[in-house]
C-alpha cells in the first residue's frame, strides 16, 4: 500500500461511495451530560429490567402464600399511576421555568412534584406495611420476593428522585440559574421521567398481568 | 456495637494468611511513612489522588491492576503447588484455605487486575486518540478509580479481617446462599463487587461518552483509531452488562440479608434464575476484556509493520459484530444442566459464530504484517505471541461449543486450560503489548528492551508449560477446583504445571526488574520527540508526558491514520514556521471528590459486611454529603494562560521539527 497517498477524502472514502461529511468537533457540555445521562437511564433500564425477569419467572411460585389477585388493590395502585403520571407534568413545568428563569414557577413545579412523589411513596409504604403485617412479606415465597424486590427498587428511585429534587431547589435557591446548575435540572428531569415509564411497565407487568386470577 | 465482628474474626490460628497480611500491611506502613516523611504528601494529594486528567487516572487504574496482579499471582502459585503436592495427601493447604485461595484469584484476576488494566489503558489513550482535552465526565472518572479500589481494599481485608468467600469467583447458590455459606465470605465478594461496578459502570459511561460526542474536528467515526472502536464496543457492553451483576448480586444479598427466595430451594426460589442472570453478565465480560486487547493489537501491529491497518472497516464490523454476538452466547457456560436439545444446539452454534469475526481480525492482523518492515520491539513480541497462543484458546473454545463435547469437558481442568488461555494469551499478553507501547507516551521515557524481552519469553514459555497439562489432566478426567486426589496419571502433569508456574514468576521477575531498570536509566531511554515508535495516530502527535491540556490545538483530521498522514504532509511541505495564535485553555480543576467518596464507600462496605448498621448509615450520609458538597462548587475550570500553552508548546513543536527534518534527511 503506498504510503504517499494523498491526504483527504480520497484516503477516508477511498469508493467514492459518498460525500464524506467532517464530524464538526466536541459537542457542548449541554449535549454532552445529557448524553452521558441517557446512556446511564439505559442502564438503570437493562437492570430494572432484571428485576422484571425475575418476577416474571417466579410470579407463579407462591409457595402455597397468596396469589397476587389477593393481595393487590387497584384502588391504591390506581392512585399511585395518577400521581406519577401528574408529577411527571408538573416536573414538566418546572423544566420550563428553569428554561426561562422563573423562580417562582420553578419552585411551585418542584413543590408540586415533590409532593406527588411523597403521596406516591407514602401509599406504597402502606402497601407494604400492611403486607408485611398480614404475613405476606418478601419472605413468604418467591412470588412475594420477586414483588416486594421490583416494586421496592422502583420506590427506591422515587426516594432518591425526591432527595435530588429537593438538592435541586436548594441548589437553585442558593446559586440561581447557573448553567451547570440547569445541566443538572435536566438530568434531574429525565431521571424523573424515566422513572414515570419504569412505573407504567411496573403497573402493566405487577399489577395487570400479575394481578389476573 | 460492632455487629458480627469480634476477635474470632482475626485467622491466630492459620499462619499463611496471617504473615501474609502482615507483610502487606508493613509494606503499606512503610511505603506511607517515606511519603509523609520525605515530604510527598502534598505532591501526591495535589498531582494524583485528587487528579481528574484522564492520563494520571489511567496510570492509577494501571497500578492497581500491577499490585492486583501479584496478589492474583500469589494466589495461583499456591493452588499449583497444591494440587502438585496433594497426590493421595492434603497438601499444605487445608480445604476451607484452598477453596478461599481459587474464589479471590478469579475474583481478583477478573475484577481487580484484568479490568482496571484495560480501563486505564483506555482512560490514558482514548481521549488522546480522539484528539480532544479530556473525557466526558473527568470528575466521575476519578469516581469511577476510586470505587474500583474500594473494592480491591474490601478484598484484600479479607485476607486478615474475617474470611473470604469459598464458592468460586460466581458464587453460586445455593452454595453462597445462606444455609451453606453462614460466614461473612460471601458478603466480602458481593460487596466489593458491588463498589466497583458502580465504578466500571461509570467508566463505561464515561468513555461511551467520550468516544461518541467527543472527537476533534473530522475525526468521523470511519477514522477513529482501531483502539477506539474497540473501546467503544467494549464499553457498550459494560453499559449493557454491569447493570445486570448489580442486580444479580443485589438479589443475592437480599437472600443473604433479609431472607428472600429469588435462588434458593425453599419457597419456590430458583437457583437456575442465578445461572441464567450471572451467565447474562459474565459472557459479555469476557469481550469488555479481550475486545480493548484486540484493540491494542490492531495499534501495535499497525505500527511495527509500518503500515495501515489491513481491512480496517472488516475490523470495525467484527468488533461490532462481536460486541451484538457476545450477548446471544451465554448459555453455554451450562450446557450441561438440562435446557434441552434444541436451546443447546442454538447456544452452541450461536458460541461458534462468534469465532468468525474473530478470525477475521486474525487474518486483518497476518495481512497487515505480510509485505510490511516489521520490527520485533517488545510490544509486537507480546502481539505475535498472542495470535499463536490465542489461536489455540480459540480452537479449544470452538471445541467445548460443541454441546456433545462440552458434556465431557463440563467444568474439567480441560475448561480451566482453555480460559487462562484466551484471558493470558489474549488479555493479559494485550495488557502488556499496551503497556509496553504507550509507557513512552505515559513517562516520557522507554522501556529497557532487554528485560521486556526476557519477560515475554519467559512469561510466554511459562505460560505453555503451565497450561498445556492442564489440557491433557482435563482429558485424563481432571475436574477442577480439586484440594487434593487419588489419580496417579495426573500427577506427572500437575508437576510440570507447577514448573511451569515457577517459570511464568520468572516472568514477572523480569517485568518488575525491567520497570527498575528503566526508571533508573531513564535519562539515557528519554524520549523527546514524543513520538517514539513512528507511530500514526494522534496520542503520537502530542510530546511525551504530554501537557495537562493534552492539544495546543484540537488537532484536524483528514484521514485514517491522521498522524500519519501530518508526518507525510509536513515531509512533503515542511512544517509551516508561522507561530500559531496560542488561546487560554479551559481545564476541570482537580476534585478530591473520588477520594473522599471512596472513604465512606469503604466505610459502607465494610459496615455491611459486618452488620454494623449505625456505621452504614454514617457511611450513606457522608456519601450523599461529598456530592452536595462537589455540587455546590463556585468554580470547577482553572484557566491556563496562553502565554503558558505557547511556551510549552513551542518546545513540543521544535522537538518533532527537528525529528521531521532528520527523516526528511535520511
Amino acid at each position: 500500500m503506498s504510503m504517499t497517498a494523498t491526504v483527504g477524502h480520497a484516503h477516508a472514502d477511498p469508493h467514492h461511495i459518498g460525500v464524506v461529511i467532517e464530524h464538526p468537533g466536541p459537542a457542548s457540555k449541554r449535549i454532552v451530560t445529557a448524553y452521558g445521562f441517557w446512556v446511564f437511564l439505559l442502564s438503570d433500564i437493562v437492570m430494572f429490567s432484571c428485576f422484571f425477569a425475575a418476577y416474571a419467572v417466579l410470579s407463579g411460585q407462591t409457595a402455597d402464600g397468596p396469589k397476587g389477585s389477593e393481595i393487590f388493590e387497584q384502588r391504591n395502585v390506581a392512585i399511585e399511576t395518577v400521581c406519577l403520571l401528574l408529577s411527571s407534568f408538573t416536573c414538566g413545568m418546572a423544566s420550563i421555568a428553569a428554561d426561562v428563569r422563573n423562580r417562582l414557577w420553578f419552585y411551585l413545579g418542584m413543590a408540586v412534584t415533590c409532593v406527588l412523589g411523597l403521596i406516591f411513596l407514602t401509599i406504597e409504604f402502606r402497601e407494604f406495611a400492611d403486607l408485611v403485617a398480614r404475613g405476606y412479606g418478601p419472605s413468604r415465597s418467591a412470588f412475594l420476593t420477586s414483588f416486594f424486590s421490583l416494586v421496592g427498587c422502583h420506590g427506591l428511585h422515587v426516594s432518591a428522585g425526591v432527595l435530588w429534587l429537593l438538592t435541586m431547589m436548594a441548589q437553585v435557591f442558593a446559586k440561581g440559574f447557573r448553567a451547570d446548575v440547569l445541566r443538572r435540572m435536566m438530568c434531574f428531569a429525565l431521571f424523573w421521567h424515566a422513572l414515570d415509564i419504569i412505573w407504567v411497565g411496573v403497573f402493566s407487568v405487577v399489577y395487570l398481568l400479575g394481578g389476573a386470577p | 456495637m460492632l455487629g458480627k465482628l469480634d476477635w474470632s474474626a482475626i485467622p491466630f490460628d492459620q499462619p499463611i494468611p496471617l504473615v501474609a497480611g502482615a507483610v502487606v500491611l508493613v509494606a503499606i506502613l512503610a511505603v506511607l511513612i517515606w511519603v509523609v516523611v520525605k515530604g510527598h504528601l502534598p505532591y501526591l494529594w495535589h498531582e494524583w489522588i485528587t487528579s481528574v486528567d484522564h492520563k494520571r487516572i489511567g496510570v492509577m487504574y494501571i497500578l492497581l491492576a500491577s499490585v492486583m496482579l501479584l496478589r492474583g499471582g500469589s494466589d495461583a502459585i499456591m493452588m499449583r503447588i497444591q494440587q502438585a503436592v496433594a497426590y493421595q495427601s492434603q497438601g499444605y493447604l487445608p480445604p476451607e484455605h484452598y477453596n478461599q485461595i481459587f474464589s479471590a484469584h478469579g475474583t481478583i484476576m477478573i475484577f481487580f487486575v484484568a479490568m482496571p488494566f484495560v480501563i486505564g489503558l483506555m482512560n490514558l489513550v482514548v481521549p488522546l486518540q480522539l484528539g480532544v482535552r479530556d473525557v466526558a465526565f473527568p470528575t466521575l472518572n476519578s469516581v469511577g478509580f476510586w470505587l474500583t479500589a474500594t473494592g480491591a481494599l474490601l478484598v484484600n481485608i479479607s485476607l486478615v479481617v474475617g474470611e473470604f468467600a469459598r464458592t468460586g469467583w460466581l458464587a453460586f447458590p445455593p452454595l453462597s446462599g445462606l444455609s451453606y455459606s453462614p460466614g461473612v465470605g460471601v458478603d466480602y465478594y458481593a460487596w466489593s463487587l458491588q463498589i466497583s461496578g458502580v465504578g466500571t459502570l461509570v467508566a463505561g459511561i464515561n468513555l461511551v461518552t467520550t468516544v461518541l460526542k467527543l472527537r476533534t474536528r473530522g475525526m468521523n467515526y470511519l477514522r477513529m483509531p482501531m483502539f477506539c472502536w474497540t473501546t467503544l464496543a467494549s464499553n457498550l457492553l459494560i453499559v449493557a452488562a454491569f447493570p445486570i451483576l448489580t442486580a444479580t448480586l443485589a438479589m443475592l444479598l437480599l437472600d443473604r440479608y433479609l431472607g428472600f427466595h429469588f435462588f434458593t430451594n425453599e419457597a419456590g426460589g430458583n437457583v437456575m434464575m442465578f445461572m441464567n442472570l450471572i451467565w447474562a453478565w459474565g459472557h459479555p465480560e469476557v469481550y469488555i476484556l479481550v475486545l480493548p486487547a484486540f484493540g491494542i493489537f490492531s495499534e501495535v501491529v499497525s505500527t511495527f509493520s509500518g503500515k495501515a491497518l489491513f481491512g480496517y472497516r472488516s475490523m470495525v464490523l467484527a468488533t461490532m459484530a462481536i460486541c451484538v454476538v457476545s450477548f446471544m452466547v451465554w448459555l453455554h457456560h451450562f450446557f450441561t444442566m438440562g435446557a434441552g436439545p434444541d436451546v443447546n444446539a442454538i447456544f452452541g452454534i450461536a458460541s461458534m459464530i462468534i469465532a468468525i469475526p474473530t478470525g477475521v481480525k486474525i487474518y486483518n492482523w497476518l495481512f497487515t504484517m505480510y509485505g510490511g518492515r516489521i520490527r520485533f520491539a517488545t510490544p509486537m513480541l507480546w502481539s505475535v505471541g498472542f495470535m499463536v497462543t490465542f489461536i489455540i484458546g480459540g480452537l479449544t473454545g470452538v471445541l467445548v461449543a460443541v454441546p456433545p463435547a462440552d458434556f465431557m469437558l463440563h467444568n474439567s481442568m480441560f475448561l480451566v486450560a482453555h480460559f487462562h488461555n484466551v484471558i493470558i494469551g489474549g488479555v493479559l499478553f494485550g495488557a502488556f503489548a499496551g503497556f509496553e507501547y504507550w509507557f513512552p507516551k505515559a513517562f516520557g521515557f522507554r522501556l529497557d528492551e532487554r528485560w521486556g524481552k526476557a519477560a515475554f519469553w519467559f512469561t510466554f514459555t511459562g505460560f505453555y508449560v503451565t497450561f498445556m497439562p492442564l489440557y491433557i489432566a482435563g482429558m485424563l478426567g481432571m475436574t477442577r477446583r480439586l484440594q487434593h486426589y487419588d489419580v496417579a496419571a495426573w500427577r506427572p502433569w500437575m508437576i510440570v504445571a507447577a514448573v511451569g508456574m515457577a517459570v511464568l514468576t520468572i516472568g514477572v521477575i523480569c517485568q518488575i526488574m525491567q520497570l527498575v531498570v528503566s526508571i533508573r536509566n531513564r535519562e539515557a531511554l528519554r524520549d523527546r520527540t514524543g513520538d517514539p515508535w513512528d507511530g500514526r495516530s494522534l496520542e503520537w502527535a502530542t510530546s511525551s508526558p504530554p501537557p495537562v491540556f493534552n492539544f495546543a490545538f484540537n488537532p484536524d483530521v483528514r484521514g485514517e491514520d491522521a498522524y500519519w498522514d501530518m508526518k507525510i504532509h509536513a515531509r512533503q511541505q515542511s512544517f509551516e514556521h508561522e507561530e500559531p495564535e496560542y488561546q487560554d485553555i479551559e481545564m476541570p480543576r482537580n476534585s478530591p471528590t473520588g477520594f473522599v467518596c471512596a472513604f465512606f464507600a469503604s466505610i459502607m462496605g465494610f459496615a455491611l459486611i459486618w452488620h454494623i448498621w449505625w456505621m452504614v448509615i454514617l457511611g450513606g450520609i457522608g456519601a450523599f454529603a461529598t456530592f452536595v458538597v462537589f455540587a455546590w462548587r463556585d468554580h470547577d475550570e482553572y484557566v491556563i494562560p496562553a502565554a503558558e500553552v505557547a511556551h510549552i508548546d513551542r518546545v513540543n513543536l521544535e522537538e518533532r521539527r527537528s525529528l521531521v527534518s532528520m527523516a526528511g534527511a535520511v
